[in-house]
């Protein structure tokens, strides 16, 4: 790699960096409707299905605002120990571009809804704040696909209007790490709250990341680049060790950072040039007329406050406190807003907390991990699996037929106790069937029979499993076993 | 004198051999209120009356050019509609099967909106203002759309693209404008009454030009969804009729909330068919007919000074004062005072609104509708070629005034400056309302100039709004009325400004000068005398 080349080449100077990142993280909003219309924010929706005069930017059209959006956005800035802006306005930013119907994207710049937060993160010499500039709201654009059949571009407005906010971090973050644990943070507050799914690979969190790197000590800091199109975890990890090596030989060979956006080859494993800073675009950006500035009174922010969930430390110290699980299954499980909820219902419906939790630690991420996953994507309720445990409990199935069982609600929530009645599975518990069954067993291996009697305990395995066949293995092993004791 | 109809007996012209010519002209001297009660009486059918105005738009439009569109056979067919809906009952309104012109920048589902450019030539929108929206709910049918400066920037009707209309007294004079074909529309009998926009005085000074009654109600009173926005932050759509009462029928029929509920959705998110503007403020003190009442006994009127100085034409000076004497005979109690920071109202509001129409104007980029350049090679060709072939000289001027006030450096120096300029001026109209009910003075500085006058000196086009802006600055209502003619015979129009929220005393200030200056006129002409 570049650096070690470089670091190798200085080795008589060997100079220390140190790596500055603040980061832009765009959210989008769990709303039914757009930011400023009645559109469906659905996705998959066949092109410009979702839109409405208002998100194709028609003459004579205007916005309102959902108020669920800023519900959402308080909600996150509260969470974020952020200062909620009580009287706050929309900006138009303009720029001309066809995925942005009007021209101009409805945005904030003067008077953001949040400013000066922070969060917590573990970084390696334990805890760090990593403030938080402002959290701002503003709108999605559209999509272009370029047809190269036709060579022409084609504009689906469905995204247009889709409600964002913008999370924009101050340049605390001195690793790739800390950018990780920072945005998982991110994730699992906002998560928490219900504002968002926060999926990186489908686009719903997404982050550019500001990097400058400076000598270490050094005072000022160093000239920053912008990051574009990070779709990963691992992306972000490699853009920053990329981009951070990339300065670093720019300054060791005596050149000078260019403040630049740059664009992030996640396949290539490099960054090329969009534009520099003296193409900048001047945005001019005003408030925005068709939109009324919003007053936020002590009734709207206590209703917010008042409504903010249990968040993933607290819950933590609850589950340690109620529910003898092992520490790494409270960490796994409270690592999704979804899996905890699901852990609790299920819970709260009669499922024993260590058997709930083996079933989530183990069946669950095995097939998450199997079908490429994530713990949001859940779909089986409480309710079945509570009652797959029951089953499982009352022995009324074994556990071979209880995993067949649990990866058909994996796949489509099946109700257990239907399925169980429908193909017949559940375990005999008919003593006379049973004892018919040992009876004719017995009979059939007189070998066996001879074999155990004789003081071989191994053979009694092999009449057990003979049992277990001939009932087609609906019966409980343990009955057999004593049936079987109790018969020679 | 208006002649009225002996409705009593008279079904339809038809039945009546002989007497179409006369039953048109009598028609066409009704008002809207007037018209609306004989159709509702059963004097008049909404035909008729539709077929009176497209018979006076056969004689007089091919000269005076008041419309952009006008669909004969569709408003024909929408009027007889109306007329069933009339005569089974379920419309009752004061404005049903009145004949309405709608200006060209308010969006008509299913017909061409233009905005009088060149780049929104074949644009036929798939939803309906508001305003207008009201009206069609109401009964009132639709001529057509009439002709407006380009994106309503301009005093005159001239920047449009598809050419002047004429000032209906003086065809060698302007309408004045934005909304000069409403105006003209109006005064000519080419309609019954009509919607304009005003920004900056663009119902009220093209009414004053053309010798009718334009009104611009406070700011939020009309939703302005669907009206193609100029500046944002002081569009109002507002009436122009032939009488005060009009106005306030038409008024109150425009800012009502239609049919869809305000508030929020389902969880309490926006949705689709519920307010639509969120500048819009659902009053509910829209009753302006009840304000009718010819009395200003005790009003208190206040005569700023600064409307009366250096660039006020002496006749229309004279005339103004001359109504002014006339309320204060009949009981008002009529003051000079100094209103100030006249002088600044001008720059700001040129820099307010041309930085918001700069960014409005965006969208009109030649990808999703209306104009687009043939021949580019690449999207930011494409966007310059078609703006340029789409836009006319004087959309193209406020647009770069409004890119460069909002740019990077000059943000601070001119677009906030100019905000704080718009506050102090609304400061100053909040301490004379403290001491009068209605500002009262000129609507322009001259009647209407020739054509070809104005555009060759832009500035000094702009200087001409110097009396109505203020209004639109500090979200005022204002109403302007018929007070007189120069000696040319071009009308002169009387401005009477309310305090916000208070239209109904600037109508009753109105209503009560109209009544008065009738009665003056009706007793010289018994008398002999000459205007």
């Amino acid at each position: 790699m570049a650096t070690m080349k470089s670091a190798q080449m200085n080795k008589g100077f060997p100079k220390e960096y140190e790596t500055v990142i603040g980061l832009e993280v765009h959210v989008e909003l769990a709303t039914n409707t757009k930011i400023f219309c009645g559109c469906s924010t659905a996705f998959g929706g066949k092109p410009n299905s979702h839109t409405c005069p208002v998100c194709t930017g028609m003459p004579g059209t205007l916005p309102v605002l959902n108020k669920k959006v800023l519900e959402h956005a308080v909600a996150v800035g509260l969470a974020t120990n952020c200062t909620i802006t009580r009287y706050c306005k929309f900006d138009r930013k303009n720029y001309f571009y066809p995925d942005n119907p009007q021209n101009y994207q409805i945005s904030q710049l003067y008077l953001p809804i949040c400013r000066d937060g922070y969060v917590e993160i573990e970084s390696g010499e334990g805890k760090k704040r990593i403030g938080i500039h402002e959290i701002h709201m503003e709108e999605d654009a559209g999509k272009l696909i370029h047809d190269e059949w036709e060579d022409c571009t084609l504009v689906d407005y469905n995204r247009s209007g889709v409600p964002l906010i913008e999370i924009v971090s101050e340049p605390d973050m001195r690793s790739a790490e800390e950018v990780i644990a920072y945005l998982d943070k991110l994730r699992l507050i906002i998560q928490y709250l219900g504002a968002s799914d926060c999926k990186l690979q489908e686009g719903s969190m997404r982050a550019d990341v500001n990097l400058s790197v400076r000598e270490a000590g050094a005072a000022q800091y160093g000239t920053r680049t912008e990051m574009k199109n990070l779709n990963s975890f691992h992306a972000i990890a490699r853009a920053i060790e990329g981009e951070k090596n990339r300065q670093i030989d720019l300054l060791e060979a005596g050149q000078a950072v260019v403040q630049e956006t740059r664009r992030w080859d996640d396949l290539k494993g490099t960054s090329y040039a969009m534009r520099s800073k003296e193409d900048a675009r001047d945005y001019r950006y005003f408030p925005d007329p068709d939109l009324v500035p919003v007053s936020i009174d002590d009734g709207f922010l206590e209703e917010i406050r008042s409504r903010q969930p249990e968040f993933r430390t607290e819950k933590m110290a609850r589950y340690k406190a109620e529910y003898d699980i092992p520490d790494y299954d409270i960490e796994i499980i409270t690592g999704s807003k979804h899996m905890a909820d699901i852990f609790e219902a299920t819970v709260a419906l009669g499922g024993q907390p260590k058997k709930v939790s083996n079933w989530l630690m183990g069946e669950t991420l095995r097939l998450l991990k199997e079908k490429e996953m994530d713990p949001e994507d859940i779909r089986f309720s409480p309710e079945h699996l509570a009652s797959l445990i029951a089953l499982a409990e009352s022995r009324a199935v074994n556990s071979t037929v209880a995993k067949e069982i649990f990866e058909r609600m994996f796949e489509e929530d099946v109700d257990p106790e239907k399925y169980v009645e429908e193909r017949g599975l559940k375990m005999v518990s008919d003593e006379d069937a049973l004892r018919k069954a040992v009876e004719e067993v017995i009979a059939a291996n007189p070998k066996s029979v001879q074999d155990y009697r004789g003081g071989k305990e191994r053979a009694l395995g092999f009449l057990v499993g003979q049992t277990m066949k001939a009932m087609k293995g609906k019966a409980d092993p343990a009955g057999v076993n004593r049936m079987l004791k109790d018969l020679l | 004198m208006r002649e009225v109809l002996p409705f009593a007996g008279q079904r339809s012209a038809r039945q009546v051999p002989g007497k179409e010519k006369r039953q048109i002209m009598d028609i066409l001297s009704l008002s809207a209120v007037e018209l609306g009660t004989a159709i509702r009486e059963g004097a008049v059918t909404a035909v008729e009356a539709m077929e009176a105005v497209l018979g006076r738009i056969e004689e007089s439009e091919e000269k005076l050019h008041c419309y952009i569109t006008i669909e004969k056979e569709k408003a024909l067919e929408k009027a007889g509609q109306v007329q069933k809906k009339i005569e089974a009952g379920e419309l009752a309104g004061p404005l049903a099967g009145v004949p309405v012109a709608v200006k060209d920048n308010l969006c008509t589902a299913g017909r061409r909106t233009t905005c009088a450019s060149r780049i929104l030539e074949n644009f036929v929108p798939t939803y309906t203002a508001e305003a207008v929206r009201n009206l069609e709910q109401a009964g009132a049918v639709i001529i057509g759309k009439t002709n407006m400066d380009e994106f309503a920037f301009g005093s005159t009707t001239e920047t449009s693209a598809y050419g002047v209309t004429r000032n209906p007294h003086q065809p060698e004079h302007v309408p004045g404008g934005s909304s000069g074909g409403s105006a003209a529309a109006v005064a000519a009998g080419e309609c019954f009454f009509a919607l304009g926009s005003d920004t900056g005085g663009s119902v009220r000074q093209p009414a004053s030009h053309c010798g009718v009654v334009g009104m611009k109600p406070t700011y939020g009173t009309v939703s302005r969804y669907g009206l193609v926005a100029y500046g944002s932050s002081l569009d109002q759509i507002g009436p122009l009729g032939r009488t005060v009462e009009d106005c306030a029928a038409i008024l109150e029929t425009i800012a009502a909330s239609g049919g869809g509920a305000l508030g929020s959705g389902p969880d309490g998110e926006a949705a689709a068919g519920t307010r639509k503007d969120s500048t819009y403020l659902n009053r509910k003190d829209i009753d302006f007919t009840s304000s009718l009442k010819k009395d200003v006994k005790g009003m208190r009127i206040g005569m700023p000074r600064d409307y009366f100085g250096q660039g006020l034409d002496g006749e229309v000076a004279k005339a103004v004062r001359m109504a002014a004497k006339l309320l204060a005979e009949n009981g008002a109690v009529v003051e000079e005072f100094d209103l100030n920071l006249v002088e600044y109202a001008i720059p700001a509001y040129y820099t307010i609104a041309a930085a918001e129409a700069s960014s409005n104007l965006e969208r009109f980029d030649g990808i999703k509708y209306g104009y687009r350049a043939s021949g580019a090679e690449e999207l930011h060709q494409m966007y310059k070629k078609t703006r340029s072939e789409g836009f006319g000289p004087e959309v193209k001027r406020r647009i770069m005034l409004g890119s460069f006030v909002l740019s990077s450096g000059y943000y601070d120096a001119y677009y906030l400056k100019a905000l704080r300029v718009k506050a102090m001026i609304k400061k100053a109209f909040d301490q004379a309302f403290a001491g009068y009910d209605c500002i009262l003075g000129p609507v322009a500085p001259t009647t209407a100039p020739r054509l070809g006058e104005s555009l060759s000196d832009p500035l000094k086009m702009y200087l001409g709004d110097i009396y109505t802006i203020s209004a639109n600055l500090a979200g005022l209502p204002a109403i302007s009325v018929p007070c007189g003619a120069d000696s040319r015979g071009l009308p002169i129009g009387l401005q009477l400004i309310g305090d916000c929220f208070q239209e109904k005393k600037i109508l009753q200030a109105a209503y009560t000068y109209e009544q008065l200056r009738r009665a003056g006129q009706e007793k010289a002409v018994r008398t002999g005398e000459g205007r």
